[in-house]
C-alpha cells in the first residue's frame, strides 16, 4: 500500500471499544479461582493439565519398568498394566495435549494475538475450565472405585470395554471413564465456542485473517475441528453408557462370555470404531495444528526471518483440517470393515501427506538464509522438526493399507504415534513455554537448566522411540505387558526393551528439572525485558508487561501489517511490530 | 457415516464461501496499513452472541447428524424393523411447531415494541414446550406399556435415545426461554430484549428442524434412500 | 552449534542402526512377499526424504547460525520453489501409494481355489473348523453355543455334520494351498496374527471377516492375538503347523468331526 493510505489510517479514530463488557474481578475468589479472565483461565487449564499429565508420566514409568524389567515390580499385575496403558493414553491425548493447546495456549494467545480484551463469552469460558476440572476429577476418582479404572485401551473398543474380562469393565471403571469424557466434551464445547467466536469477532481493527499469526490459525482451525469431531466421541460414549447401564445393544452383538450367553444381541462393534475414529483421527490434527502454528511463529521469531510461504502455510492448515475428516478409517484397515474402503482411505491419507510435507519444507526454508539464534525455543523447534518428520514418514507406512497389515497393532504403531503426536507436539509445548513464560510472569526461565532439559528430552525421546519401531518390525504386538517366550522374538529384544526403559526414566527425570525450573523462576528468574525476543506479534506490545486485565489499557491496538516483518530491508530494526504503522513495505519480493 | 459427511459438506460449503471473501489469496507482506484494504475483513458482521449461537447450532447439528448416522448404519442390518410410532407424536410435533410460530411472533411484536403481545406469545410458547415434553413422556409410557421398552429391539433403543437427547435440548432451550421471559416481564422496554428473543426463536426453529428430520427417519419415510446408500457401501 | 552436529548424528545414527540392527522382520512363510516389497520401497523413499530434510536442516543451522552482523534474508515466498517441491512430493507419494493399492487389490481378492477354514476365537483361545468330506462348512449361530457345541454349529445343517472341529489345539495346513481364513469371534474383538504370514485381520463378534494367504514354507509358527481382548490378551497364543501334503492328510484323518463329537 502507499503512503497516503498509511497517513489516512492515522486519522481514523482509535478502534472501537471491544464488544465485550469486561467483567471486573473484585475478590480473591473471582480473581484467581472463578476468574473470567482468559489469561487466568489459561493458567488454570495448563496447571491442571500439567498435574494430570504428570500422573500419565508416572504411569509411563511404571509401564516401562514392567516392559524393560519384567518381574521386577510385582505389584504391576496384568490388570494394572492394562489400566496404566489406558489411562496413560487417554490422559496424554485428551486431558493433557488437547487441554494444553486449546484451553491453555488458546486462552492465553487468542485474545492477545488478535488484539481483543478477552474472550467473547468470559463466563462460559470460566465454566469451560470448571467442567474440564470436573472431568479430571472424575478420571482420578476412577482409580479408587471398586475394580479400579478401565483397562480397555484408550480406544475403549466394545464389546470388551464393558465386559468382565477387561479390568474395570464390569465395575465402575468404564462408567467413570465415559462420564469423564462426556463432561470433558461439554466443557470443551464451551471453550471451543469462545475460541472460534473470538477469532471471528474479536479481532482488532486491521487484523484481517491474512494478518493472523500462524499460532492463531492453528489453534482456530483445531478448535473448529474439535467442535465437529468431539461430538462423535460424545455419541459413542453415550451409546456405550446405554449399553453398559441400560442393557441396550448398540455396539453389542450376540455373544457368549466365559461360557455364558449374555442378553445382548444385534449390535455392531464396528459402528463404535467408526464413531471413535471419526473423532480420533481429527484429534491427531487437533493436537498437531496448534503445534504447527506455534512452531512457525517460534522459528520465524528466533531466526529473525519472515515465515517462508505464509499463504501456503495457511492453505495447508485449512486443507489438512478439511481432509482429516475423510481419513478416519485408516485406523481400521484390519478391523474387519468392508475391505474395499481401504482403497479410498489409503488414497485420502496419502494425499494429506502433501500439505503436511509442504509445511515441513517451509519451516526448513524459513531457517534457510536466516539469522538463527539458538535459543531454547529454537532448539525445541528444531527437535520438533526432527521428530515430526520422523513420525510423519512412518505415518506413510501405516497409511498405505497393505503396508499397515503386518505393522498394525504392533509396537511400530506405538513408536509412530508417540513420535508424531506425543514427542513432536510436546517439543512445541516446551519451546512455547520457554518463549512465552516471560510474557506470563515477567521473568525468564533459567537458561542453563533449560539446556539440560532440552538435551535430555530430545535425545532421550529419540532413543526411546526410534528403536521401538524395530521391536514392532520383529512382530511384537502392542499392549503386551511382557514378551513371553516366543520363538520368533530373539532374546536381544528384551535387552533393547531395557535400554528403552532406561532412556524413558532419564527423560522423565528431565521433566522434574523442568518443573523445578518453572516454579523457581517465578521468583528467581531474570527479570524479562518488555519484548525479550523482539517479536512482532501483539501479545508483546501490550502497555503493561505482563499484560494486565483487559490487555490493552485504554485503547485497543490497530494492526497495520502482517506478523512476519522480520529483517525487512531498510527498516531501522530487524522487526516491525504489527501495530507499528512504521516504514513502507519492502516492495517487490525477489524470488 | 454418510449423513454426517453430508452435514460436514454443508458446513464446508458455508465456511468456504465465507473464506473466499477473506482475501486468502492476497500477499499480506505487500499490504501495509489499515483502511480500504482491511475494511470489512477485520471482523465478522454478525454480533458475537448470534455468531456464538450459530457455531453452537453447528455443533449440535453435527451431534444429531452423528446420532442419525448411527441409526442409518444400524438400519442396514437384516434384522432391522422400524418402531411403531404412537399417533400422539403428531400432537407433540404440532406443539413444537406452535412454539416456533409463537416465538417468531414474539420477536415481531418485540421489534414493534408491543409489550403485551410479546409477553403473551412468549408465555404460551413456554406452555407449548412443556406440553411437548410431557407428551414425549406419555409416548414413552405408551411404548413401554405395549412391551416396546428400551431394550426390546434396536429401533426402540434408538427411539428412546434420540427422543431423550432431543428432549434434553428442549430443556436447555427452556432455561434460555425462562431467562428471556423473566426479562420481558420486567420493567425495561421490550425492544431491549429483541436480541434475546431472536436467539431463543432461532434455537427453537433449529430444534424443530432437527425434530422434523428425526421424524422422517424414524417413521421410515427415508427408508428407500437409506437402503440405497447402505447398498452402495456394503 | 552442538545441535547441528547432533542433527547429523541423528541421521547417521538412524541409518547405521537400520542397517546393523539385529531386529528385523521374521523370515516370511507365505505368498505375501509383495507386502514386504512395498515395505522395502517405503523404507527407501522415506529414508531418503528423512536424510535429505534433516541434513539440509543441519546445514542451515550451521551455516546461518547467528553471528554478529548477520542479517536474515527477506523472502516471504518463492512460488517456483514451492510448486516444484509440491510436485516432487506428489510424485513420491504416488510412488508409495500405487504399489500399495495394487497389492491391496490382491489382498482383498481371494483366489477361486482357496479352501475355506474357519478360526473361532474366544477369551482366550483359538479354535478351528475345517470342512469335512463335502468340502463345505456348515452354518453356525452364536446362539447355539453350548459346552458340547463350542462353535455353535447348526446341527440341522447336513453340511456341518462332517466339519472337523479343533478345539484349542494347533492348526495344520498343507503347503502351497491357498487358504481363506474365515474369522469369527464369539465374545470380543481378537485379531488372528501370525508374524511370518504378514497377513492379519480382526475378528468381530457378530460378523465373519477373512483374509487369505498361501503357506510357502513348512514349519511351526506362533499365532498371537493382535487386538486387545482383556487380561488374557498376551497369553492368547496358538500354533499353526505347515505340513507337506502327505503329513497334512495324516493329521487331518485323525481329527474328530462335529457329528462324532456330539455323539460322544
Ligand atoms: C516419555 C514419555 C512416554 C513414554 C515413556 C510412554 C510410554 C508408553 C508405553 C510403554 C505405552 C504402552 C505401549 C503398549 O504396551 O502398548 C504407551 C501407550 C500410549 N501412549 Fe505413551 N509414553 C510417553 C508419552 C506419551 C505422550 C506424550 C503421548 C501423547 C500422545 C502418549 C500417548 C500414548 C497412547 C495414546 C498410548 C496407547 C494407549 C493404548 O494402547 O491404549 N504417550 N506409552
Ligand atoms: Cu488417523
Ligand atoms: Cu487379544
Amino acid at each position: 500500500m502507499d503512503e497516503a493510505n498509511i497517513r489516512a489510517s492515522k486519522d481514523i479514530p482509535p478502534a472501537e471499544v471491544a464488544d465485550v463488557e469486561l467483567y471486573h474481578a473484585k475478590s480473591f475468589w473471582t480473581k484467581y479461582v472463578f476468574s473470567q479472565d482468559a489469561k487466568v483461565i489459561a493458567i488454570q487449564y495448563s496447571g491442571t493439565a500439567a498435574a494430570i499429565g504428570f500422573v500419565a508420566l508416572v504411569l509411563s514409568w511404571l509401564m516401562r519398568l514392567q516392559l524393560g524389567f519384567p518381574g521386577l515390580a510385582d505389584f504391576i499385575t496384568i490388570e494394572a498394566y492394562y489400566q496404566f496403558v489406558t489411562i496413560h493414553g487417554m490422559i496424554m491425548v485428551v486431558y493433557l495435549l488437547t487441554a494444553v493447546f486449546l484451553g491453555g495456549f488458546g486462552n492465553y494467545l487468542i485474545p492477545l494475538m488478535v488484539g481483543a480484551r478477552d474472550m467473547v463469552f468470559p463466563y462460559i469460558n470460566m465454566l469451560s475450565f470448571w467442567f474440564y476440572f470436573l472431568a479430571v476429577v472424575l478420571l482420578v476418582v476412577s482409580f479408587f472405585v471398586p475394580g479400579g479404572p478401565t483397562g480397555a485401551g484408550w480406544t475403549l473398543y466394545p464389546p470388551q470395554a464393558i465386559l468382565s474380562g477387561t479390568p474395570g469393565g464390569s465395575g465402575a471403571g468404564i462408567i467413570m471413564m465415559l462420564l469423564s469424557l462426556i463432561v470433558f466434551i461439554i466443557g470443551f464445547t464451551m471453550g471451543g465456542l469462545n475460541y472460534v467466536v473470538t477469532v471471528l469477532q474479536g479481532r482488532a481493527r486491521g487484523m484481517t485473517l491474512m494478518r493472523l499469526p500462524l499460532s492463531v490459525w492453528g489453534i482456530f482451525t483445531a478448535s473448529v475441528m474439535a467442535l465437529l469431531a468431539f461430538p462423535a466421541l460424545l455419541v459413542a460414549s453415550v451409546m456405550m453408557l446405554f449399553d453398559r447401564l441400560l442393557g441396550t445393544s448398540f455396539f453389542m452383538p450376540t455373544l457368549i462370555e466365559m461360557g455364558e450367553q449374555l442378553s445382548y444381541g444385534g449390535g455392531s462393534p464396528i459402528m463404535f470404531q467408526h464413531l471413535f475414529w471419526f473423532f480420533g483421527h481429527p484429534e491427531v490434527y487437533i493436537v498437531a495444528l496448534p503445534a504447527f502454528g506455534i512452531v512457525s511463529d517460534l522459528l520465524s521469531t528466533h531466526a529473525r526471518k519472515t515465515i517462508f510461504g505464509y499463504r501456503m502455510m495457511v492453505w495447508a492448515i485449512i486443507g489438512i483440517g478439511g481432509l482429516s475428516f475423510i481419513v478416519w478409517a485408516h485406523h481400521m484397515y484390519v478391523s474387519g470393515m468392508n475391505p474395499y474402503f481401504g482403497f479410498f482411505f489409503a488414497t485420502t491419507t496419502l494425499i494429506i501427506a502433501v500439505p503436511t510435507a509442504i509445511k515441513v519444507y517451509n519451516w526448513v526454508l524459513t531457517l534457510w538464509r536466516g539469522d538463527i539464534h539458538l535459543t531454547i525455543p529454537m532448539l525445541f523447534s528444531l527437535a520438533f522438526i526432527v521428530t515430526f518428520v520422523n513420525g510423519g514418514l512412518t505415518g506413510l507406512f501405516l497409511g498405505n493399507v497393505v503396508v499397515d497389515v503386518p505393522l498394525s497393532d504392533t509396537m511400530f504403531v506405538v513408536a509412530h504415534f508417540h513420535m508424531v503426536m506425543g514427542v513432536a507436539p510436546l517439543m512445541v509445548i516446551f519451546g512455547a513455554i520457554y518463549h512465552w513464560y516471560p510474557n506470563v510472569t515477567g521473568r525468564m526461565l533459567d537458561e542453563a537448566m533449560g539446556k539440560w532439559h532440552f538435551w535430555v528430552t530430545f535425545v532421550g525421546s529419540y532413543l526411546i522411540f526410534f528403536p521401538m519401531h524395530y521391536v514392532g518390525l520383529v512382530g511384537v504386538p502392542r499392549r503386551y505387558p511382557e514378551l513371553g517366550d516366543s520363538a520368533f522374538i530373539p532374546d536381544s529384544v528384551q535387552m533393547l526393551n531395557s535400554f528403552i526403559s532406561l532412556a524413558a526414566f532419564a527423560v522423565g527425570f528431565a521433566q522434574l528439572l523442568f518443573i523445578y525450573n518453572v516454579i523457581t523462576s517465578l521468583r528467581r528468574g531474570k527479570i524479562a525485558e518488555k519484548n525479550p525476543w523482539r517479536a512482532t506479534t501483539l501479545e508483546w506490545q501490550t502497555p503493561d508487561m505482563p499484560p494486565t486485565h483487559g490487555n490493552w489499557g485504554d485503547e485497543l491496538p490497530v494492526v497495520y501489517r502482517w506478523p512476519y516483518d522480520y529483517s525487512v530491508p531498510g527498516a531501522a530494526e530487524d522487526f516491525i511490530a504489527q501495530n507499528d504503522p512504521g516504514p513502507q513495505p519492502a516492495g517487490e519480493t525477489k524470488t | 457415516m454418510i449423513i454426517v459427511l453430508l452435514f460436514l459438506l454443508v458446513v464446508a460449503v458455508i465456511a468456504g464461501r465465507w473464506l473466499s471473501r477473506q482475501g486468502l489469496m492476497s500477499q499480506p507482506w505487500l499490504e501495509v496499513g489499515v483502511g480500504d484494504i482491511t475494511e470489512g475483513r477485520d471482523r465478522t458482521a454478525l454480533s458475537g452472541a448470534k455468531l456464538g449461537l450459530f457455531v453452537f447450532l453447528a455443533v449440535v447439528g453435527g451431534f444429531f447428524a452423528l446420532l442419525v448416522s448411527g441409526y442409518v448404519m444400524r438400519m442396514g442390518y437384516p434384522d432391522w424393523r422400524n418402531t411403531p410410532m404412537p399417533p400422539l407424536l403428531w400432537v407433540n410435533s404440532a406443539l413444537l411447531v406452535m412454539g416456533s410460530v409463537l416465538l417468531h411472533n414474539a420477536l415481531l411484536s418485540a421489534r414493534k415494541g408491543d409489550r403485551a403481545t410479546t409477553r403473551l406469545a412468549l408465555a404460551v410458547a413456554g406452555v407449548a414446550a412443556f406440553g411437548f415434553l410431557a407428551g414425549q413422556l406419555v409416548v414413552w409410557q405408551q411404548l413401554t406399556d405395549a412391551g416396546l421398552g428400551l431394550t426390546a429391539n434396536p429401533a426402540n433403543s434408538f427411539f428412546y435415545m434420540l427422543t431423550g437427547i432431543h428432549g434434553l435440548h428442549i430443556v436447555g432451550g427452556l432455561v434460555a426461554w425462562g431467562r428471556t421471559t423473566l426479562a420481558v416481564f420486567g420493567d425495561h422496554p421490550v425492544e431491549q430484549q429483541v436480541t434475546r428473543i431472536e436467539l431463543s426463536a432461532l434455537y427453537w426453529h433449529f430444534l424443530l428442524f432437527v425434530w422434523a428430520l428425526l421424524m422422517v427417519v424414524m417413521l421410515g419415510w427415508a427408508d428407500d434412500l437409506v437402503n440405497m446408500c447402505n447398498q452402495l457401501l456394503r | 552449534m552442538a545441535i547441528a552436529l547432533v542433527l547429523v548424528l541423528v541421521v547417521v545414527g538412524s541409518i547405521v542402526f537400520h542397517i546393523f540392527s539385529p531386529w528385523w522382520w521374521t523370515p516370511i512363510a507365505s505368498n505375501w512377499g509383495t507386502i514386504d516389497a512395498t515395505l522395502t520401497i517405503t523404507f527407501w523413499i522415506t529414508g531418503a526424504v528423512f536424510a535429505a530434510v534433516i541434513l539440509f536442516l543441519a546445514w542451515c543451522v550451521y551455516r546461518y547460525r547467528h553471528t554478529p552482523g548477520r542479517v536474515a534474508a527477506y523472502q516471504p515466498e518463492n512460488k517456483k520453489l514451492e510448486i516444484w517441491l509440491t510436485v516432487v512430493t506428489g510424485i513420491g507419494v504416488a510412488a508409495l501409494l500405487a504399489p500399495g493399492l495394487v497389492v491391496w487389490a490382491d489382498y482383498v481378492t481371494v483366489p477361486d481355489d482357496a479352501v475355506e477354514i474357519e478360526v473361532v476365537a474366544l477369551q482366550w483361545q483359538w479354535n478351528y473348523r475345517l470342512p469335512g468330506a463335502d468340502g463345505k462348512l456348515g452354518t453356525v449361530d452364536n446362539r447355539l453355543i453350548t459346552f458340547e457345541n463350542p462353535l455353535g454349529i447348526n446341527p440341522g445343517d447336513k453340511a456341518g455334520l462332517d466339519d472337523l472341529v479343533i478345539e484349542a489345539d494347533a492348526l495344520h495346513l498343507p503347503i502351497g494351498q491357498p487358504v481363506k481364513m474365515l474369522l469369527r469371534s464369539i465374545d470380543v474383538l481378537h485379531d488372528y496374527y501370525v508374524p511370518e504370514f504378514r497377513a492379519k485381520m480382526d475378528m468381530v463378534p457378530g460378523t465373519v471377516t477373512y483374509f487369505w494367504f498361501t503357506p510357502t514354507r513348512t514349519g511351526t509358527f506362533e499365532v498371537l492375538c493382535a487386538e486387545l481382548c482383556g487380561v488374557g490378551h498376551s497369553f492368547m497364543r496358538g500354533e499353526v503347523i505347515i505340513d507337506t501334503e502327505e503329513d497334512f492328510q495324516i493329521w487331518r484323518d485323525e481329527q474328530e468331526t462335529f457329528a462324532s463329537l456330539s455323539e460322544s
